[in-house]
């Protein structure tokens, strides 16, 4: 398969894995920010390829695992109204709130449906004009757009029974939230490829510069990753901090400026609750005020809604690098796929699931 | 009436934690196997049931017997590559031959929603006569329940098959062995992606058909050739992940297979990226995993290729030693990893 195959290729991997061990002659912990970047790692193994002295921590960027309890909370209590169609994507029916989930709720009878888009949210609150149709709409930038065309197109429509539930993050203020903290031992950074195709690399550069850390713009496949990290190791071996760009096959430094305007059109910069990091300023999307008719919490009056999370939890440290998923007391026992104490245990892109499912142990599988 | 004391006191299974039943209670994953095993086996528990293979096979005036049942429900009725009707003959005569039977005789049962087209419903009875003569089963007794609108999706079958063991062989889990092969009988996934592609609108190039087909065939051929076959499992809800992890388990043995040896179709893998799924958790419905001794790989390969259904069959890998139960998997770049059993149904992920 094109730009799949050629990015899978054991020789191209072991090729890169040989000049890595080659570059990194000192400790050094690079951060892939995106939880599709771990799920890789760990599913094709990459981390074993790496010398022991390159360590890889992973980042807060699962969206589905960052999103509060309490939004998610506010979703459950959305979802089971009876004039209501929820629709999410399919990463979000399984994360629990504080006493259940989404796919609880519909199994109680709540209309909870899988969409692929936000715009086939709004077609279904076309179809079903007596019906109140809610997108839950979560992601970093990368699916901001989205979410922002199906709000544009609602209003252009004058579609009255559409809303969203907006729980949109961003990615530059949570790698600040990294580096600033005081315990900070990321040495170099592999940004998110897509976010970056929607963004573009610019607002990297202030951060490299301020924190001295290489921050390189990579892919998901393991060729990717493999050049991402080599790229960082390059940087840390010659002293440099700087922004580059591996995923230039789809990265361009402007980003996409058609989907920046519709963000900015939309939403505004909003300061965000993250699960397991507390609020972060400037850190989230929000409605504009010539939008709020779009806002379902507004529309559905929880708002005022605040819960704690679980307090045997840490996915907080876990998404912060701090701790492996494997040092959680509670990791495969009290916190399965199953049973999740927290998102990173069954989100798709989540640190903890990725260790459940394909390691469970701190040393790799022998044959 | 999850409310009741006598049922609280007396159901073994965690209700606590699932008051209601999920979707993924029956998405071949790790809930539906808690279900399996917490609820229905203590309820029903004896000898046979036990065994818990693909279709039970008991003695009756010295003739050993094979029989099994499985419910359809698909959405939508008809897909490319086959249709609910030839699903419900395929999936119970296949369930028949994993046991090494020859499959005989099927019970069809039909429970249908009122406002069903009339047409339709011709239209999946008429695939079940063309499913059931291809494979060479009658269906010989019969049962129809009509339910109110809204009570049904359309329509659901129920058969039950019973088939005759001409063999001595004891097929299943418990018969692998530590150096046996690991064979599979074609590509994978491309009925599960055909069902979804249509069923979320998707689509591509060119259709992707289902694998639905009787497997008995090339299935009692190796036995006819005296392949000490160990165990069959055909790979359906939950595919092959789900299969190998089911047999590392029920034999408590380690399982190793080589990524870059499993047959995925490239339309099949392009759906799966797109949707962010695994294809060796989609369901197959032609397609099966057989265990056997090294020595007769070669041979059990060469009579599978010969039948179109498992034409591309091949060596996927091999079961490596004792303990602990669990599958490794070889990934393309060449590390190792867990091949781990998947909690529930896949859901399409974010981005």
């Amino acid at each position: 398969m094109k730009f799949i195959d050629e990015y899978r290729d054991a020789a191209a991997a072991k090729q890169l894995a040989r000049q890595i061990a080659r570059l990194a002659t000192r400790p050094w912990n690079l951060m892939e920010v995106c939880g599709g970047q771990t799920h890789a790692i760990l599913k094709f193994g990459l981390d074993e390829l790496l010398p022991p002295q390159l360590a890889l921590i992973h980042g807060p960027g699962c969206p589905v695992c960052v999103t509060p309890v309490e939004i998610i909370d506010k979703a459950l209590e959305i979802a089971a109204r009876p004039e209501v169609i929820f629709t999410s994507f399919g990463d979000m029916l399984r994360v629990p709130g504080s006493r259940q989930d989404l796919l609880s709720v519909k199994a109680r009878g709540g209309d909870v449906r899988i969409v692929y888009s936000p715009l086939d949210a709004l077609k279904l609150a076309v179809q079903n004009p007596e019906k109140e149709v809610v997108f839950f709409g979560v992601g970093f930038e990368t699916t901001a757009p989205a979410t922002a065309m199906a709000v544009f197109q609602a209003a252009r429509q004058g579609v009255k029974n559409f809303s969203i539930l907006v729980s949109h993050v961003l990615v530059p203020p949570a790698i600040e939230a990294v580096l600033s903290s005081a315990d900070n031992r990321v040495h170099g950074f592999l940004a998110a490829g897509h976010v970056c195709a929607v963004m573009g690399c610019e607002e990297y550069h202030p951060l490299a510069a301020k924190y001295r850390v290489p921050i390189v713009v990579t892919g998901f496949e393991p060729v990717d990753i493999l050049q991402g990290i080599l790229l960082c190791v390059t940087q840390l071996a010659e002293g440099r901090a700087e922004v580059e760009n591996q995923y230039s096959r789809a990265v361009r430094r402007e980003g996409n400026p058609a989907a920046q305007k519709l963000i900015r059109e939309v939403f505004r910069v909003v300061s965000r609750k993250w699960r397991g990091l507390g609020e972060i300023p400037n850190s989230g999307l929000g409605l504009r005020e010539s939008y709020a008719a779009y806002d379902a919490e507004q529309k559905f009056g929880v708002a005022g809604l605040v819960v704690e999370e679980s307090s045997e939890c840490r996915s907080g440290e876990v998404l912060q690098g701090k701790l492996k998923p494997y040092d959680c007391p509670a990791f495969g026992t009290r916190c399965t796929p199953e049973h999740p104490l927290g998102a990173t245990m069954v989100s798709s892109e989540g640190a903890c699931a990725a260790y459940y499912r394909y390691r469970r142990t701190p040393v790799p599988p022998a044959s | 009436m999850p409310d009741s004391p006598s049922f609280a006191l007396s159901c073994p299974f965690p209700i606590q934690d699932y008051p209601h039943v999920l979707m993924a209670h029956g998405g071949g994953g790790r809930l539906m196997h808690q279900l399996l095993n917490q609820l229905f086996l203590p309820a029903f528990q004896n000898p046979l049931l036990a065994r818990q293979h693909d279709a039970s096979v008991f003695e009756v005036a010295g003739q050993r017997l094979a029989m099994t049942t499985d419910s359809y429900v698909v959405r939508p009725r008809v897909f490319p590559g086959g249709d609910l009707g030839s699903l419900a003959v395929h999936g119970t005569v296949n369930d028949l031959a994993m046991a090494g039977a020859r499959p005989l005789h099927l019970s069809a049962g039909f429970i249908i929603e009122e406002g069903l087209p009339m047409a339709a419903l011709w239209e999946t009875v008429n695939s079940m006569k063309q499913a059931a003569e291809a494979a060479g089963v009658q269906i010989i007794t019969g049962d129809t329940k009509v339910v109110d609108k809204g009570k049904g999706d359309g329509l659901f079958i129920n058969t039950t098959g019973i088939g005759i063991i001409e063999h001595s062989l004891e097929i299943g889990p418990q018969s692998v062995q530590t150096g046996d092969v690991v064979l599979v009988s074609g590509d994978l996934g491309r009925h599960g992606m055909a069902v979804m592609a249509v069923r979320e609108g998707l689509s591509f190039e060119s259709a992707i058909e289902s694998d639905s087909a009787p497997v008995a065939a090339p299935v009692l051929d190796l036995l006819r050739a005296g392949i000490p076959v160990h165990c069959l499992r055909d790979l359906t809800r939950g595919g092959l992940t789900s299969v190998l992890n089911e047999i590392a388990e029920a034999s408590g043995l380690t399982l190793a297979v080589e990524e870059s040896l499993i047959p995925v179709r490239e339309d099949v893998r392009a759906a799966c990226e797109i949707l962010g799924l695994d294809p060796l958790q989609v369901a197959c419905e032609g397609r099966f995993a057989a265990f056997l001794p090294p020595s007769h790989a070669e041979p059990a390969l060469k009579i599978l290729r010969r039948h179109p259904v498992s034409a591309n069959a091949c060596r996927i890998g091999a079961v490596t030693g004792r303990n602990p139960p669990r599958v490794l998997l070889r990934s393309l770049v060449g590390a190792q990893r867990i091949l781990d059993m998947p909690a529930g149904e896949q859901l399409p992920r974010i981005c």
